[in-house]
């Protein structure tokens, strides 16, 4: 009698409806060798999912749930972290490394569950029509190559024609992205461009810098990663190449970059997706119920940091993804393929950033079946080593669709003949 | 003289330059092997911790705060104070030597007679271990290490042979961290040859290297030769931790650069000091000057293989390496 009662009272606690909550996995990486610049962003992340719960009760009134994964930036721990937490209810996955993007584009695209890769992964994604689930707004790397090319038209008066333009670049599939549009730019503007490859991880680039040293180019524009950019960054101030010529990416663009090369890095450039600081009233908020509270993912100290606020920007996307999906639903706790359809209709108004307290935290942009990647906006920010910080110097700069809407078009068309892909807008 | 030979020169200077701190890499691996036969998988991970442990002494770091912070509620991550860099070198010195202690006490010491390739497996262990005390012990963010190492080319140098070539070519350019680094390591050279020679710890390290059972029964204490070794492994990867930190910062990728002391272990020999020295001068000038002469061609970045294709090359010749002692073993 004491077993069946048991049994009973098992088989009703299995039959009561589980709590809702929004899942949000989080594949982050705090060990390794990048786990600095995992940290901050996993922490922002976090923190801003946190924010919401405390200070509004979650979103539409469904609490929001961060199920964190390790991957130390390692592509196979990135897919069995995505195995054992899509059953989770995961709404988007964010897994912030290329190599861990392009094994889980098939993946989420069969599991029906959607994928935003933020100034990362693959960047014909960008076509919605091919990529029904892969999101990858506000920018990714062709905008950045065109932004970085734009700023420098800008600074020359729109003439840069016969000017040396130097990519150095890690070598790999990430690093190797830029040059296919730079190329493209280089034949419409008339520059010269030279690609100086680095190994994995980049601790010795001795022989890359000499060869700029050598060759003078006006301009060095770099798309590394980890060490690399420390490393880069240090060696060009060593044979004295003007930091204000020497324009990072936005993954070359954060205080681990600049910090360890000390005064020797004022006036680097970098390019950026959104803001930096906490000059928002969204962090007054942030302070006061996570902060304070002592509920942050961190100690507070990365608050205002560029990788801390592209974690917080993330999120902050993703919630709004969220609240887009709900009342195109009219369902408060969501499946993964009403997020997708939140995130298509997504639009990030300079009125809706002001509301959250985050008025040009980042670029206004709406997604469309046909767009998955936002307006390619950036802005260009520069290190003042003396401040310690990163300033924004320009506004936000567009990048020329004119020459990457189709290098969009033609590999994603490559990719959809290779792979089956029936071309469609809509679920 | 043509540019293009300057250039050539140049190339070659900072090769040699480079090949000198791969050599200092690989000389914490030749000391443990020499003195004990086990290739220590850790040797890349004990200069970060180092490093690492030399950066958060200096700048006051109170080791394992965040743990301290999350067990106990608090918000303790410095003492206050900084510490001078010396002092800072000889404490962190004392914990490498603890640390050599703790591997002997802990790991070594069971393992005695055991297979190579059970106490190379014990070294993968130790390097994971390692990594993982370090990042609670210390953090995992990139710091900042200034021990006043001079940094930059020697305007020097570039002025006295700008006048070599054309108007482009401005002088040759010569790190100046890397004649440090170039400075030391020839004093280091010097004095570990002389330890191992001429000393009765050396010889003793030696002995120990050819057969534990044998130096056992000559009353050569297995434990404070290899308690010996590992601290002098320490020692040689603090000064590879701070040459190669000061360049790019203390962070944890700073345990790849045991990748670079590979190529040259096998071209050196894993068992000679000198060797370590001249393998890594080889793999620098070889791996610089190929990169000048043909890298452009197929696309650079050729250093990181053409270094292990070099080394694989005189292994075909030479499998014990340049300096290696050659293993006879009579049936």
């Amino acid at each position: 009698m004491k077993k069946l009662a048991t049994m009973a009272v098992a088989a009703v606690m299995a039959a009561s409806p589980v709590m809702a909550d929004l899942v949000f996995p989080s594949l982050s990486y705090r060990t390794g060798p990048y786990a600095a610049g995992g940290i901050p962003f996993a922490d922002g992340y976090a923190d801003y999912f946190t924010l919401l719960n405390e200070r509004d009760g979650g979103i539409g009134g469904v609490m929001t749930r961060v199920i964190e994964c390790e991957t130390g930036y390692n592509t196979e721990k990135g897919v069995e972290c995505y195995e054992s937490t899509k059953g989770e209810g995961s709404l988007v996955y964010q897994p912030l490394s290329t190599g861990i993007t392009y094994q889980l584009i098939p993946k989420t695209a069969a599991d029906g569950i959607p994928l935003h890769t933020m100034g990362y992964g693959r960047t014909s994604a960008a076509n919605g029509k091919v990529f029904n689930n892969v999101f990858n707004y506000p920018a990714n790397y062709w905008d950045g190559a065109s932004i970085a090319v734009n700023h420098l038209l800008d600074e020359n008066g729109g003439d840069i024609s016969g000017k040396k333009i130097a990519l150095v670049y890690h070598n790999s599939a990430y690093g190797k992205e830029p040059i296919r549009t730079l190329e493209e730019l280089s034949g419409k503007h008339g520059f010269e461009l030279t690609t100086i490859a680095v190994d994995h991880p980049g601790q010795e680039q001795k022989s890359q810098w000499l060869q700029i040293r050598r060759e003078r180019p006006d301009y060095v524009v770099m798309w590394g990663w980890g060490v690399m950019n420390q490393v880069a960054i240090q060696e060009a101030a060593n044979i004295r190449f003007p930091m204000e010529n020497f324009i990072g990416n936005w993954w070359a663009g954060s205080e681990n970059d600049v910090m360890p090369a000390g005064d020797a890095a004022n006036g680097y450039k970098a390019l950026a997706m959104h803001n930096v600081g906490t000059d928002f009233p969204i962090f007054a908020d942030l302070q006061e119920h996570v902060i304070d509270a002592g509920k942050a993912a961190g100690n507070g100290d990365q608050v205002g940091t560029v990788l801390y606020n592209r974690g917080f920007y993330a999120a902050m996307l993703a919630a709004e993804a969220v609240k887009e999906a709900q009342a195109i639903h009219g369902v408060m706790d969501i499946t993964p393929a009403m997020m997708r359809d939140g995130m298509e209709a997504l639009s990030m108004t300079e009125e809706r950033m002001a509301s959250l307290g985050m008025a040009n935290f980042g670029p206004a942009f709406s997604v469309s079946c046909e767009n998955h990647g936002g307006s390619g906006e950036g802005k260009v920010q520069q290190w003042d080593a003396a401040a310690g910080q990163w300033n924004t110097i320009t506004d936000w700069i567009a990048s020329d669709q004119e020459v990457i809407q189709p290098l969009v078009m033609a590999d994603s068309m490559a990719y959809a003949e290779e792979n089956n892909v029936a071309m469609s807008c809509g679920g | 003289m043509g540019d293009q030979f300057l250039f050539a020169i140049e190339v070659m200077i900072n090769g040699l330059m480079a090949g000198v701190l791969y050599a200092l890499v690989a000389l914490g691996f030749v000391l443990i092997f020499k003195a004990s036969g086990i290739f220590n998988y850790a040797q890349g991970v004990m200069a970060l911790f180092a490093a690492l442990t030399l950066v958060g002494i200096m700048e006051g770091q109170v080791p394992f705060s965040h743990l301290i912070n999350a067990i106990f509620g608090t918000k303790i991550h410095h003492f206050g104070w900084e510490v001078p860099a010396i002092l800072a070198i000889l404490l962190t010195m004392m914990i490498m030597v603890f640390f050599a202690w703790a591997v002997n006490h802990f790991v070594m010491r069971h393992l005695v007679n055991q297979e190579p390739i059970i106490l190379f497996m014990a070294t993968i262990g130790l390097a994971y271990f390692l990594e993982g005390v370090g990042d609670l012990m210390w953090g995992s963010e990139i710091k900042t290490l200034d021990v006043g190492l001079p940094q930059g080319g020697s305007f020097w140098i570039e002025d006295m042979t700008a006048g070599l070539g054309s108007d482009n070519f401005f002088g040759f350019f010569i790190d100046k961290l890397d004649m440090v680094a170039t400075v030391i390591a020839a004093i280091l050279v010097v004095g570990l040859v002389v330890f191992a020679q001429y000393t009765k710890q050396g010889r003793a390290m030696r002995a120990v290297a050819d057969d534990h059972q044998a130096a056992l029964s000559v009353g050569i204490s297995l434990n404070y030769i290899w308690v010996l070794v590992w601290s002098l492994a320490g020692f040689v990867a603090l000064v590879a931790g701070i040459m190669w930190g000061a360049k790019s910062g203390v962070q944890f990728s700073l345990s790849l650069i045991a990748l670079k002391a590979l190529p040259v272990l096998m071209l050196g020999g894993f068992t000679s000091i000198p060797g370590a020295i001249v393998g890594g001068l080889i793999i620098g000038v070889g791996e610089k000057i190929f990169e000048f002469t043909v890298g452009a061609a197929i696309g650079g970045a050729t250093e990181n293989w053409f270094a292990y294709m070099l080394a694989l090359l005189f292994l075909v010749f030479r499998p014990q390496g340049l300096f290696g002692e050659k293993i006879i073993e009579r049936v």
